[in-house]
């Protein structure tokens, strides 16, 4: 299965501009909210109309819109799981999944897709609930029961467990992922959460204002985020403007140079600092300005000199000196 | 005693309350789909009979269905007119009663959850289905409410209602005109006989409507 993407589309200020293709099984449309990927992803259900583009899954043209193709969303067979999961309320569990076999027209046929997907979800018991009866746990499994059942051939899913609480999340991640590769249908994540995206995707396209700044692998995604954008959204917090100057990095913000230049891979004109960058104790002087107690250590908000301060995630309350190991920090651009 | 305006009012205000449901929400629904600028020119249109004084109502629709204007001619050339007759009434009636429906259903539909219809879409179902069974029974304490508002209004309506089909007894008699009629001839008896009937009908349509508000606030309480 592949799905092809490149579509745009203009509201007020805000322009979406996605262009992507994928074979994968998951691929995931990672961004902080308000970034497009929801409308990206409706684009593709056909629930929005892009201004123009062209969007095609497994070879059949879903929206084209310089041959002025674009299939009705009924007819594009393509299951949409929304953040509310949007099930009717005024319909009990029974008949919300009904729906979802409606234009079948043998019945038998009808009565045997919903009893397989009722089983595959594990919702016996719950036929006669209506949705307002249900768990947030519940309610996406009959909701996804509806989509399984309408047998689509591609899954969209928006933020699938934003509703959910943190102990469950985990879970029925775990649940979602085998679900997917028992069911080998292709799918698409939509998440802003970055742990979410690198436990289910297998491919991640990383969203900034409506635009897809950095595609891949999620490994390779992360080690080597290119862009700030997608660098700030894994946690990056020490991104710097720099120049060469000579075997030197020299990062003005901070008032400091760093050794090894030749570490600075072509194009690249920011430095993020990570965490596993700094070690205490070395030859750049530094006060500790403040210290954020985290759960698991702190951050401490150092002062080099500059106009602006480092953060360092440590288990020191204190330092007095560091130092930077050039070959740990990444570079954007 | 002639029962005839009980008879009279209950048809034209059950008439007009189907005919207004219809009306109102497919007015509803397409009026919400407009554009920006072309919704407010219909919205103010499809208000202006609930703030208009119902005689003005009355005037128009004798504009409009009269039977020297071109509408009324061609009607009439059917043996169809709407002046002094009973269904005149509905007519009447229906104009009057249509923006209580169309507002409450356009109320009803602006709360309505979008991504329902999209998730019904995404399924397969046809947009009429959608319609019919998950965007009305979601909206169905509005809709109820509007028809009942529509019912009780087109019960009640007394001004479009005598410029148009004025006060026959036995023909185009409704209670609303009868009370008038009554209390102007001086047949105080009758008159007040005839505004308990109003009084008795009204209570026990709002009080079906709490009943109803009821036992749907219990069944989505759980």
């Amino acid at each position: 299965m592949r799905l092809v993407v490149d579509i745009r589309k203009k509201l007020g200020s805000f322009t979406l501009s996605s262009t992507f293709e994928s074979e994968d099984m998951i691929t995931g449309l990672l961004g902080a909210s308000g970034c497009g990927k929801s409308l990206a992803l409706k684009c593709i259900a056909g629930i929005e109309t892009p201004d123009e583009g062209y969007i095609e899954l497994d070879g059949r043209v879903l929206f084209d819109s310089r041959k002025g193709i674009s299939i009705r969303p009924q007819e594009r067979h393509v299951g949409y799981l929304f953040q509310s999961y949007a099930l009717f309320p005024t319909m009990s569990v029974r008949k919300n999944i009904m729906t979802g076999v409606h234009s079948i027209r043998d019945r038998a046929e009808r009565r045997r897709r919903y009893e397989a997907a009722v089983e595959l979800m594990q919702l016996e018991g719950l036929e006669e609930h209506r949705p307002y009866q249900l768990s947030g746990g519940q309610a996406q499994r009959a909701a996804l029961a509806r989509i399984i059942a309408s047998q689509p051939e591609l899954l969209l899913l928006d933020e699938p467990f934003s509703a959910l609480d943190t102990h469950l999340k985990d879970s029925l991640q775990v649940d979602m992922k085998r679900l997917i590769a028992r069911l080998g249908k292709q799918t698409v994540l939509v998440t802003h959460s970055v742990s979410e995206a690198f436990r289910l995707c297998s491919r991640i396209c990383v969203m900034e204002s409506g635009s897809i700044i950095r595609a891949g692998r999620p490994a390779e995604v992360y080690s080597n985020p290119m862009a700030e954008g997608c660098a700030k959204l894994f946690g990056h917090r020490n991104i710097f403007s720099f120049r060469k100057d000579g075997g030197l990095i020299v990062i003005p913000e901070l008032g400091i140079s760093l050794e090894k230049a030749e570490a600075v891979p072509e194009g690249a004109d920011r430095i993020s600092i990570t965490d596993a960058a700094i070690t205490a104790g070395g030859t750049i002087r530094v006060s500790t300005e403040d210290v954020l107690s985290e759960s698991d250590g702190n951050n401490l908000i150092l002062s080099l000199g500059g106009k602006r301060s480092l953060w360092w995630k440590s288990s020191l309350c204190s330092v007095d000196s560091i130092s930077i190991d050039t070959a740990r920090c990444v570079f954007l651009g | 005693m002639d029962w005839y305006p009980l008879y009279n009012s209950l048809r034209i205000a059950l008439f007009s309350s189907v005919i207004v449901f219809f009306a109102g929400i497919f007015s509803a629904y397409y009026v919400a789909r407009l554009p920006r600028s072309a919704k407010g020119v219909v919205d103010v249109v499809l208000t202006l009979p609930l703030v208009l004084p119902p005689t003005v109502c009355g005037y128009f629709l004798l504009l409009a269905f009269g039977l020297n204007t071109p509408i009324g001619r061609f009607l009439d050339s059917y043996g169809f007119r709407f002046v002094m007759t009973w269904y005149g009434g509905i007519l009447a009636a229906s104009t009057v009663a249509f923006p209580l429906m169309y507002r409450t259903a356009r109320g009803a539909f602006e709360a309505f959850d979008v991504t329902l219809s999209e998730a019904g879409q995404t399924l397969g179902l046809s947009n009429a289905y959608i319609f019919w069974h998950v965007r009305i029974p979601s909206c169905r304490e509005g809709i109820v409410a509007g028809i009942v508002l529509s019912f009780a209004r087109a019960l009640g309506e007394y001004g479009a209602t005598s410029m148009l089909i004025g006060y026959t007894p036995g023909r185009t008699a409704t209670i609303s005109t009868t009370v008038y009629q009554m209390w102007r001839t001086n047949n105080e008896r009758e008159a007040f006989i005839w505004v308990m009937m109003n009084l008795v009908i009204s209570m026990v349509v709002l009080l079906a409507v709490n009943l109803l508000e009821g036992r749907n606030r219990r069944r989505s309480a759980g």
